[in-house]
């Protein structure tokens, strides 16, 4: 039927070459008379290269072109009438009637301004054509095609003309056999589900053509294997970013320090609902800079969160050194009082915390789609960790932490006021926890139960990784992003989950300490 | 621990059981003695909850394993008798299945998963209730234990055993009610469980299981093998060197107790009419380890009346001033922890160390 | 090196490193039946390394330990190690500090160790006689029902002593036994050590070359992880390479 179809298309474009070879100097003739006529017009019209062509060809698809009494042809605008041949401005003389159509018209008119948009002077419009013209796979717009190539300088949007071309030489059923091979390769190079569909469609023709569209379809599907091989890399890099940086924190405070802060998922939630406190507040008082809200969000919830932990180090943990279990039960209960604090203060249910313009939306590269919120928190993630490490590594506060989780005797005796640094490291392990919270904000919904849901998954990353070592955190939170996305085809997203979870348990009964344990120091719980 | 104090406690639980038992059934309503059926159920669960806690304590009060996950074998001896229950509802369903329970019916199931076989069988379910539990810990121990993981690390990997069990129970593909859990049930053993003496027979037997379950504990941790089990508590290394394998003696302790929350979350099930996979959040299994350090840990005793004192205090929050009750939860948690650490027994006996046993804990240096 | 019928204890080429640390350093030691040596040596020099080794809590990179004829520790973990009769006191006292003195000593007794046996065990009269006996030894009989946790630092270094005899054991690891020991104490300690050698082996390690002196034994000095020097306490105060080590650098 498709066929039938672009068999007729074709008859009806080697009838339009006939009056367009005879009034090579004027496209416009016939234009408002016979329905035959005005489409003969339109398509000599579109080929024909005149600026005035898409503008008049729209106006006639608007219902805004006039024919006047002495044939000459007018398009009416909200300011008056212009010329349609010119584009001029003038006054119309009288007896104006609008331009008939039927639906073979209205299609023509279609199809000519999509192939007149081959020859914008935009870069994208011309390349947004081409790739319409490939999704149609319309063999009509196969002339156009060629001209558009012939004046075509951009490799890029050459590139998107040829594929469009043979596309629709594909499509059309009467391409020499050497043509369609061509084609075909073209479209192996293309090497999308696109292409790979077209492929498939070519079910008819000599051996050689089948034989050539087979090996590019199973090339194609090679290539789009890996292409979803690189998706579910990323998408698990992506859940492995989140899991760094929700276990981030707790790889200070329970890694470093080794105190059991069963509310460091209500630090994370904290820094969540920092983020829409902070956005509301912009959105109030400076609504120019809602976009650049996260930014004022990202160390506000450092502020918060970290403020927070030094406090909880200060009342709380301080009095249970060296009491783990103990340790454990009492900021359980925080985590409790954390959550029903929230929930007075904010309400039980989810708020709303928008997402900027420049996190939504996606691109394309090659194959792979990314999301842009993914990406960012990949960054966020990235960036986070190195700003850690670094603080750890460069900065006073750092070497004094490194001091006082090494000896703290020897570091007290060297004058560091050791119950200051415990509380200052306690309250940036929860300050990164804050910062967790924005990211997750993005993703999560911010109800007082968010950080309940990371809790385990984040004390799991830092034993997988092996305790107080941040490279081990990043390894381990990678590798169980990647570990529960590849799952996830497999099994289900909750099946993917709970294996991991298994596989977790089974493999810190094998190695307690880790992928990478600190060596030589006793580690005994 | 006092032996006086445990046999106080056997004497207010049988006694207070047989009492509520009597006022619901042989006293007319009306009367000033009659205790109302929703009171008996009230208590049968704190019974039941007690049931657990005794288990929790005989784990972390004397062989310091601080399990975040034993509300999971409380859960799973609930579900193997749910499925018994279930089992028992026959014909009389919403879907009328002879065979089928209403939400297989429902999902489209066509034939009985394998698993459900055999749970029609009063016989067979009993032994499930203890052999599951028994079987997970015993799994779940052997590999913990073997590779000596302890302390926090072992707490943490608890958890995650709840936790992966509560997201498979959330699954329809699970065959257990996933999200519902299993409900509706009609009788159990012939009785009719909306009757007021099946009620009440239920509670007195519940007594009678934490009776014994008491005895046993109490049993075990004198015994030698209780001492040693206290030795491998506060100084794990030491036992080793003198010949003892504490992972041996972890384990049947792990077992034990699992096989008694198991059979508490059995006798749960009945009472309450319902088990769901919420039955397994992490949440309820540190709930139940804050009922042994408020009651005091490593008395037994107090794990009983902690449970109850605690889910009393619950009933009576989430009634009145529902905000407020996670906010006295966790001022508990912390307030025990950091005040009162030999719990109410502890307090009772107005000595620094009292009945409760527990390790010298040593400022970190 | 040839091994003698009456060899109990031979330590050949024993390595253990930690993170690039070299704890023992091919160290190679023989011990005699019945014999009692005191170990000395600096901080670091791998003492208690050595006796981790021995006892199974750390397993050597590479060489030989071999008790009594052809027992290979090496393949060997700390029950089984005790239970072939090695005895072990820390550095530190530990004792079960929640049980009475009395129940230190009777879950130090040989007997049987698995849950099946302590479950149901009751007590014996032998048990009963035993214990009597070591609390005459190790000067506790007093303090039978005292929590052990309640005892003097002195009182629980016996009482571990005590546990050890009660575990019969064919040798005897005694991780500096007189640290903070008064003198009339440490000067008991020193007989009570050469009372158990009569019937059992010893090794002591220890810092306090007085007391090293008053035991009378043979002593062998290790320095960085491996032996520096070897005979009695005159011949190893006069060696050149144990005063360089001590005194000198």
């Amino acid at each position: 039927m498709n066929l039938l179809r672009c068999l007729l298309l074709m008859l009806a474009f080697m009838l339009a070459l006939a009056p367009r070879q005879a009034r090579a100097d004027d496209p416009f003739a016939g234009m408002g008379g016979s329905f035959d006529e005005t489409k003969h017009a339109i398509e000599a019209l579109a080929l024909s290269g005149d600026k005035q062509a898409q503008p008049a060809i729209a106006a006639l698809q608007d219902g805004k072109l006039f024919i006047a009494a002495d044939k000459s042809l007018w398009i009416k605008t909200d300011a008056g009438t212009l010329n349609a041949r010119t584009g001029e401005a003038g006054a119309a003389p009288g007896g104006l009637k609008p331009v008939k159509k039927n639906n073979a018209v209205r299609e023509a008119a279609n199809s000519a301004l999509g192939s007149l948009t081959l020859f914008s002077a935009d870069r994208a419009t011309r390349a947004k054509a081409a790739e319409a013209v490939f999704k149609s796979r319309d063999p009509s717009a196969l002339p156009a095609l060629g001209r558009a190539l012939d004046k075509e300088g951009d490799a890029g949007v050459r590139a998107i003309m040829e594929q469009a071309r043979a596309a629709a030489r594909l499509a059309a059923g009467e391409t020499p056999d050497a043509d369609k091979i061509a084609a075909i390769a073209t479209l192996r190079a293309r090497g999308d589900l696109e292409a790979s569909s077209l492929l498939a469609g070519v079910t008819a023709g000599s051996p050689e053509v089948l034989k050539a569209a087979a090996d590019a379809g199973a090339a194609i599907a090679r290539v789009q294997q890996l292409w979803t091989l690189a998706q579910g890399v990323f998408y698990g890099l992506s859940l492995g970013s989140v899991l760094l940086l929700a276990a981030a924190g707790l790889a200070i405070t329970f890694g470093v320090m080794g105190v059991i802060n069963m509310a460091h998922g209500e630090m994370v939630m904290l820094g969540a609902y920092t983020t829409f406190v902070v956005q509301q507040a912009v959105q109030t008082y400076a609504p120019g800079i809602a976009g650049a809200g996260l930014f004022i969000a990202i160390p506000m919830a450092f502020l918060v969160s970290g403020a927070v932990g030094v406090a909880i180090e200060r009342l709380l943990i301080r009095f249970l050194y060296g009491r783990p279990l103990e340790t454990l039960l009492a900021t359980w209960g925080l985590s409790l009082v954390l959550q029903q604090a929230v929930r007075s203060l904010f309400g039980a249910s989810n708020r709303d915390v928008t997402t900027p313009a420049w996190m939504s939306g996606a691109t394309m590269w090659g194959g792979l789609t990314i999301t842009y919120n993914r990406l960012y928190i990949i960054i966020f993630a990235a960036v986070v960790l190195a700003a850690l490490m670094a603080a750890l590594r460069f900065t006073a506060l750092g070497l004094q932490m490194r001091a006082v989780t090494q000896n703290r005797r020897m570091a007290a005796a060297m004058g560091i006021r050791t119950p200051w640094i415990d509380a200052l490291t306690f309250g940036l392990g929860s300050g990164v926890a804050g910062m967790a919270g924005v990211a997750l904000s993005q993703i999560d919904n911010v109800s007082p139960n968010l950080g309940q849901g990371y809790i385990i998954d984040s004390f799991m990353v830092v034993v997988f990784g092996g305790v107080g070592n941040l490279w081990g955190t990043l390894v381990s939170a990678l590798t169980l992003g990647i570990a529960n996305k590849f799952l996830e085809p497999l099994a289900g997203a909750v099946l993917a989950k709970i294996l991991v979870l298994v596989l977790l348990i089974l493999f810190i009964q094998r190695k307690p300490r880790g992928l990478f344990p600190l060596k030589g120091r006793a580690v005994e719980a | 621990m006092s032996r006086v104090s445990l046999n106080l406690c056997l004497l207010a639980v049988l006694g207070g059981a047989g009492l509520l038992a009597i006022g619901n059934v042989a006293m007319p309503e009306g009367s000033a003695y009659h205790v109302p059926t929703y009171a008996v159920s009230l208590a049968g669960k704190y019974l039941c909850y007690a049931m657990l806690a005794v288990a929790v304590d005989l784990v972390w009060g004397f062989a310091g394993i601080l399990s975040l996950g034993h509300a999971a074998f409380f859960a799973l001896g609930g579900y193997a008798m749910g499925m018994y229950l279930m089992r028992q509802i026959g014909t009389r369903g919403v879907y009328g299945n002879a065979i089928l329970p209403d939400f297989m019916v429902f999902l489209n199931y066509k034939e009985l998963p394998w698993y459900w076989h055999g749970f029609d069988n009063p016989a067979f379910a009993i032994v499930m209730v203890l052999l599951v539990p028994g079987v997970l810990a015993l799994v779940f121990g052997w590999l913990a234990f073997r590779s000596r993981v302890s302390g926090v690390y072992l707490s943490i990997i608890t958890q995650a055993l709840t936790y992966a069990l509560l997201l498979a129970f959330f699954r329809n593909d699970m065959g257990l009610g996933g999200n519902n859990g299993l409900t509706d049930f009609k009788d159990m053993f012939g009785f009719a469980l909306q009757a007021d003496a099946t009620r009440s027979g239920l509670l007195v037997a519940t007594a009678i299981f934490l009776a014994v379950q008491l005895l046993v504990a109490r049993y075990v941790v004198t015994s030698r093998f209780g001492k040693v089990l206290i030795a491998v508590r506060d100084t794990e290394s030491r036992t080793r060197f003198l010949g003892y394998r504490p992972e041996a003696y972890k384990l049947f302790v792990f077992v034990l107790s699992a096989v008694m929350a198991g059979i508490g979350g059995a006798l749960y099930v009945p009472q309450i009419g319902i088990i769901n996979p919420g039955e397994f959040s992490p949440a309820n299994s540190i709930e139940s380890v804050i009922w042994v350090a408020v009651g005091g840990r490593g008395t037994l005793v107090g794990a009983v009346i902690g449970a109850v004192l605690v889910n009393f205090g619950k009933t009576i929050f989430t009634g009145a001033l529902p905000e407020l009750w996670l906010f006295a939860l966790g001022a508990m948690f912390i307030l025990v922890t950091l005040l009162l650490p030999g719990g109410i027994l502890g307090l009772l006996s107005r000595q620094g160390r009292a009945p409760k046993i527990t390790p010298a804990a040593e400022p970190a240096e | 090196m040839k091994q003698h019928q009456d060899t109990l204890l031979y330590l050949d080429g024993v390595n253990v490193s930690f993170d690039g640390f070299r704890a023992l350093n091919a160290l190679s030691l023989v011990l005699e039946k019945g014999e009692m040596r005191a170990v000395i040596g600096p901080n670091g020099a791998g003492k208690t390394t050595m006796m981790d080794v021995i006892t199974g809590k750390t397993r050597p990179d590479s060489g030989r330990v071999v008790f009594g004829n052809s027992t290979d520790l090496t393949k060997l973990d700390e029950p089984d190690i005790a239970a072939l009769g090695i005895g072990r006191k820390f550095q530190k006292p530990t004792v079960f500090e929640p049980h009475s003195v009395w129940d230190n000593l009777l879950l130090a007794l040989a007997g049987d160790r698995r849950p099946r046996f302590t479950l149901w065990a009751r007590p014996q009269s032998e048990e009963r006689d035993r214990i009597e006996e070591i609390l005459l030894t190790a000067r506790l009989a007093e303090h039978r029902h005292r929590r052990a946790g309640d005892l003097s630092h002195g009182q629980k270094q016996w009482l571990e002593i005590g546990m050890l005899l009660a575990q019969e054991p064919q040798l005897l690891l005694v991780d500096e036994p007189v640290a903070g020991m008064t003198d009339s104490e440490t000067e008991q300690t020193a007989e009570l050590l050469r009372e158990i050698n009569r019937t059992r082996s010893v090794v002591v390690v220890e810092h306090d070359m007085a007391f090293v002196r008053a035991l009378g034994v043979k002593v062998t000095v290790l320095h960085e992880g491996s032996v520096l020097s070897e005979g009695s306490i005159d011949h190893v105060s006069d060696d050149p390479r144990v005063i360089e080590v001590y005194l000198g650098r």
